[in-house]
């Protein structure tokens, strides 16, 4: 049975279930609807989720499970040659079978071990869905059965109902932190594996950055070099000259659009502004790659300069247009949560418009602009698109804007995205750069959080 | 209370009168400085709607020719020979058949001048690859054919289409350009004939990606989008207007809640590309799920955007007043009922005008996907949510890489597409706002 | 009688007496027409004098064409229920309702022979010259010291830091905070309590040197012990400045005037002698007032 078809069958049983709860509570109820503890619809939906809610548990439980076990049995029937080599070569056979039994293109053409595997494979899947089937309607049937004899007028269908609602409303808010404990442990437990290759104090200081693994002895330009130094370098650089750009504008056009503008001309504005948020950075990528990088190169062509054609300033400039409006929402909203009261005393003490925001509204609102600040940083230094599309990939350890650098994102999505071999050092590094990109980011974002909040409670 | 007294006209500085003077001087400098201000603040709003605009004008500019595409029309001979050499009319056959051969043969009709070879292959340039299927298709859908000679409108190469649409420099150095003299002058014989047209690119909407630029479309990037975006909804709506519900309506304050607080402020900002790495190891490497796909996609852009759901309906929640709360507990009703029969149906529309701008996100979001494999070069539109599947965004990435001038304005027009989406996306959440917006 | 007869009774009673406040509020809120002002608004040397200023919100006419002198070194007193427009009025003399979107003043205040409410002025001499004091103590979130050196600061008002120095001694002294704060100058200011807050607010405003001082509601939101210390001071700083004073306490305004303005739905009522007033009042809603008949 497919698995869209069984979910199907399983909520079809389940309305089933809601009308035979339904009918039951009338029936032992004699009728009437003010005998029971609860109204009628509550028993309906307890015998409902009595119902469903088991089979769907089991039948979610049962595919997170599928795939290991078979693969395990697949493994057990290889021929003894091929389990007999190094892992991630049984890796590589796997994945061709996957390939095989899903119809996509293989790595090489399948020999008749891995077609019989392929049909074992298919074979195993097909048995495992049908026992799931029948497990999760048999599970489906008798829980229903059994919570169908348990309605009497005095049972509290609603608390029951309510109960199991509320365990479901806790599971919900719990995917949060299921959330964060899934990424910290996929990142570190792939980044523990690569730093028992490569040295973490070689990976945090040394200078030189060359993930392709020689193949062989003669390669050139393949050392197998993991010192993040001048990813790191490239990022700062890169998210320095976006807030060099967004900061200022950002900052101004808050001021400006609260302190000075009518309300029509805010009313427009604003939204107009915060367009540039909601555009999608792939877009600003090829915007960078496309229009700004070509001009940074034939204005510097101009003026004498060489600049490279995939150079820090036209990402770093692109990064800053896409933050702009991240800055000035936040700033306006920290400078609009500095009470009247203080302009008026300003006002009154005859200082001008602009030295009550110089010399009260920013110092006064500085805590939260800062934290404001920080959380564009850390926009910029996990922004991926915009320095994949126009920034370089040569890892050049550099200060100057014109040159060609290359970030930690890009480095993972480089990674990543071309022919991977498992289990190399190569792949491993892409998550341990996400580790410190986790990391980095995270830490920013509490401490900018605190301080905003902190702020916040300044002035309620 | 202090005793001391100051006289009015003491020298202390506080003299009004010296104070107005002193004011009055120094009045200029500071309206000077006030000015400065202004202009400060009026060149950023101006310097930021110029990158707007400058934006748009740029993708406008670029994109818009895509909407149209360049057609060469040819007289094709149907050649039994070639076609149906048995004359059984048996489909394979007909399937299989060296149509393009056709498309060839017709060029040499039209241009018997040509014979070096170098030349013929510059000849046979004009029209796309794309050409033979497009007769092959006629051919299975009507057999009739075989054997007649028919004026036929087919696809020009993408590097002609340039040409046609005046995208290439006609006064640069023959060797500087892809599209050679020869070709121009076909090109040009062929128009003065009548025999070129611009028409509205259908195949854009239509087909799925390929390497040539005047075959590609983005129907199977909007198809992708299309399933990997419901999912993402069918997901991430309930599951973030449960945690809301309960954050805001049920949960203690103790340590637990605090925590689960900051975790979603936190993940609200943590980069998308870790959401990506967390998809690629757990739901791709120890799940199981199918690469690719719309649903390991959907996975990832639920947890992505719950954090801004979550917040959003909390939101919501919060500006219900708590008198309505009071109402319904007074006539008895459970917390539960309260909320789910009261307080859900009014804070509905903040809920869901948070969660279209979260889908809004979703449609944007790209470098995730390429942690997950949906940056796969992939033509046949994807039939289900587990088929390999690309998304707008990620097909917009995949052209703006490569080389062909002709992908430039195809990118440009995707863009526009997805642009659109967003902005329609936006417009709904902002009517949705203005509607449903409630003073209590 | 049944329970059901003595819940409508009672929601019977209810709607009458809900009719009869709608009524009141009816005969308050009916567009109020210009009245003639009772009593000597015009004194001899004014430091201000009003001719005739309106304030309109939008559509609505907040202060009707009010004619008004302020004297020197007095201590003028505005009296009336709330909403009667003398803050309004008071924010007219530093032009600080410039500050509010939809706001229009006509007419013309007089300082040294020159309209303040004209166009043409800047308001930034204008508000060094007429300081003002508000409702809630709003020292900035700096140091005490910076607080008064704010205003001589932005002025430009001390050409050294020694001068800058005596300004913030003798403003503070003057406000009669010093010897509480002479310790801990450098401690912010919003830390001090809601009075000194307020004399801080007060020592800020006089260490520019104005000449007017506008106080609206100053110790509407400080306890009693903290609204005689500034009462005190009102009545010291006198003998440098006049004082125009908003306020909701009767009692104030007879302990710490000398002329009281009774201002009823946007007109000038009565103005006079704060004795007179208070004993011996003219106008008949002044008289209402006064014996607590509303307000």
């Amino acid at each position: 049975m497919q698995t869209s078809m069984l979910i199907v069958v399983l909520l079809i049983l389940s309305s089933i279930a809601f009308y035979l709860g339904r009918r039951r509570a009338f029936a032992v109820a004699r009728g009437r609807a003010r005998n029971l503890h609860s109204l009628p619809s509550y028993y309906g939906y307890y015998v409902a989720l009595w119902c469903g809610l088991p089979a769907l548990l089991v039948a979610g439980l049962w595919f997170s499970a599928e795939d290991a076990i078979i693969t395990r049995m697949l493994v057990d029937n290889l021929p003894p040659e091929v389990r007999s080599l190094e892992p991630g070569r049984v890796d590589l056979v796997l994945n061709d079978i996957h390939n095989l039994v899903n119809g996509n293109i293989t790595s090489r053409e399948p020999d008749a071990a891995m077609l019989a595997a392929a049909d074992h494979y298919r074979q195993l899947r097909a048995t495992s869905h049908a026992a799931l089937s029948v497990v999760a309607l048999a599970l489906a049937i008798v829980a229903g059965t059994f919570s169908l004899t348990r309605i009497r007028p005095e049972h509290r269908a609603r608390n029951a109902v309510e109960r199991i609602v509320m365990a479901l409303l806790i599971a919900c808010s719990s995917i949060a932190i299921l959330t964060t404990v899934g990424i910290v442990l996929s990142v570190l437990f792939e980044s523990l594996r690569f730093f028992q290759t490569i040295s973490l104090f070689e990976f945090l200081f040394s200078p030189q950055w060359s993930p392709q693994t020689a193949l062989r002895a003669d390669q050139v330009g393949s050392s197998g070099a993991f010192g993040a130094v001048p990813l790191f370098a490239g990022t700062l650089l890169i998210s320095f000259i976006a807030m060099a750009v967004a900061v200022p504008i950002g900052l101004l056009s808050a001021i400006y659009l609260s302190e000075y503008a009518g309300r029509r001309l805010r009313a427009s504005v604003k939204p107009l502004l915060e367009i540039l948020a909601g555009v999608p950075t792939v877009v600003y990528g090829f915007f960078a790659a496309l229009v700004v990088a070509p001009m940074i190169r034939d204005a510097g062509l101009s003026l004498g300069l060489d600049v490279a054609s995939e150079s820090a300033l036209a990402a770093g400039l692109v990064m800053g247009i896409m933050i702009i409006p991240f800055v000035s929402s936040l700033s306006d909203d920290v400078i609009n949560a500095v009470p009247q009261s203080l302009r008026d005393g300003a006002y009154g003490l005859g200082a001008t418009r602009s030295e009550t925001v110089r010399k009260v509204i920013l110092p006064a609102a500085l805590p939260g602009i800062v934290g404001g600040i920080l959380l564009a940083a850390s926009r910029a230094i996990g922004e991926t698109m915009i320095v994949v599309m126009a920034a370089g990939m040569a890892a050049n350890l550099t200060a100057n804007p014109l040159e060609a650098v290359t970030t930690v994102t890009v480095q993972i999505v480089t990674l990543l995205t071309g022919d991977q071999e498992f289990d190399s050092p190569k792949t491993l590094a892409a998550f341990a750069l996400g580790l410190v990109l986790f990391v980095v980011t995270l830490l920013l974002n509490i401490f900018a959080l605190h301080i905003v909040r902190k702020y916040r409670e300044q002035y309620e | 209370m202090n005793s001391q007294k100051p006289t009015r006209d003491g020298a202390d500085g506080m003299d009004s009168r010296r104070t107005i003077e002193i004011v009055r001087a120094g009045l200029r400098r500071r309206q000077a400085a006030e000015k400065r201000f202004r202009l400060y603040g009026l060149l950023a709003i101006l310097l930021g709607l110029v990158f707007l605009s400058v934006l748009f004008v740029s993708i406008v500019g670029n994109g818009y020719s895509a909407f149209a595409q360049t057609y060469v029309r040819l007289p094709v001979y149907f050649d039994a020979a070639v076609i149906d050499p048995e004359g059984t009319r048996d489909p394979e056959t007909l399937g299989s058949a060296d149509y393009a051969g056709l498309v060839k043969a017709s060029l040499r009709e039209m241009f018997p001048a040509v014979t070096e070879r170098g030349e013929r292959r510059a000849l046979y340039g004009i029209i796309s690859n794309g050409a033979g299927f497009e007769l092959r298709d006629r051919v299975l859908g009507d057999p009739a054919l075989i054997g007649t000679r028919q004026d036929v409108w087919l696809v020009a190469d993408d590097e002609i289409d340039m040409l046609v649409k005046g995208r290439v420099d006609r006064t640069l150095p023959e060797l500087d350009r892809r599209v050679k003299d020869d070709q121009i002058g076909w090109v040009d014989r062929l128009d003065a004939e009548g025999r070129v047209e611009k028409r509205f690119n259908t195949n854009f909407f239509l087909a799925g990606d390929s390497r040539d630029p005047e075959l590609a479309g983005i129907r199977g990037a909007l198809v992708g989008s299309l399933y990997t975006l419901l999912l993402t909804l069918a997901l991430s709506f309930p599951i973030g207007v449960a945690a809301a519900v309960y954050l805001e309506e049920f949960a203690p304050r103790n340590r637990i809640t605090d925590l689960i607080e900051v975790n979603i402020n936190n993940l609200a900002a943590v980069p998308s590309i870790v959401f990506g790495l967390l998809g690629l190891a757990v739901f791709i490497n120890f799940f199981g799920i199918p690469r690719s796909s719309p649903l390991v996609g959907a996975l990832v852009l639920t947890l992505l955007v719950l954090p801004t759901i979550i917040i959003a309906s909390r939101a919501a929640l919060k500006s219900v007043p708590p008198s309505i709360r009071e109402a319904a507990l007074g006539v008895g009703a459970s917390p539960m009922q309260t909320v789910i029969y009261h307080v859900l149906p009014l804070a509905m529309p903040g809920m869901l005008t948070g969660t279209i701008i979260g889908m809004a996100h979703a449609l944007g979001e790209t470098a995730p996907l390429l942690m997950i494999g949906m940056v796969a070069f992939i033509v046949s539109i994807p039939a289900g949510v587990f088929d390999p599947a690309t998304v707008l965004p990620v097909q917009i990435f995949l052209w703006a890489d490569s080389p062909e001038r002709a992908f430039v304005e195809k990118t440009s027009a995707a863009i526009a597409v997805l642009l659109a989406f967003l902005i329609l996306m936006n417009a709904v959440a902002v009517i949705l706002r203005k509607r449903f917006e409630r003073r209590w | 009688m049944s329970s059901v007869d003595m819940i409508e009774k009672a929601v019977q009673s209810e709607r009458t007496s809900f009719r009869q406040a709608a009524k009141d509020m009816d005969s308050l809120t009916r567009r109020p027409e210009q009245r003639e002002t009772v009593g000597e608004v015009r004194v001899e040397d004014p430091r201000v004098r009003c001719n005739d200023v309106n304030v309109y919100y939008g559509e609505k006419h907040a202060v009707m064409g009010v004619n008004l002198d302020i004297g020197r070194n007095e201590v003028i007193a505005m009296i009336g229920p709330s909403g009667c427009g003398k803050s309004t009025f008071l924010r007219c003399l530093n032009r600080m309702n410039d500050t509010i979107v939809g706001c229009r003043v006509t007419g013309q205040i007089f300082m040294d022979d020159q309209d303040i409410n004209a166009s043409g002025i800047d308001v930034v001499p204008l508000r060094a010259m007429v300081g003002m004091v508000f409702q809630k103590p709003n020292p900035f979130p700096k140091s005490i010291w910076e607080n008064v050196a704010f205003g001589p600061r932005i002025h430009g008002l001390a050409h050294n830091k020694a001068e800058l120095e005596e300004m913030v001694v003798t403003s503070l002294q003057r406000a009669g905070l010093w010897e509480e704060v002479k310790d801990r100058l450098e401690q912010p200011g919003t830390g001090l309590s809601g009075g000194q807050q307020q004399r801080l607010c007060i020592a800020r405003t006089i260490a520019v040197g104005p000449e007017v001082i506008l106080m609206d509601e100053p110790c509407s939101a400080l306890d009693p012990i903290a609204t005689a210390v500034i009462e005190d001071l009102i009545d010291e700083l006198r003998g440098h400045y006049s004082i125009v004073i908003v306020t909701h306490s009767m009692q104030q305004a007879a302990r710490v005037s000398q002329r009281t303005a009774y201002f009823h739905l946007g007109n000038l009522i009565e103005v006079g002698e704060t004795t007179q007033i208070f004993t011996n009042p003219v106008h008949k809603l002044t008289e209402d007032y006064i014996t607590g008949r509303f307000g």
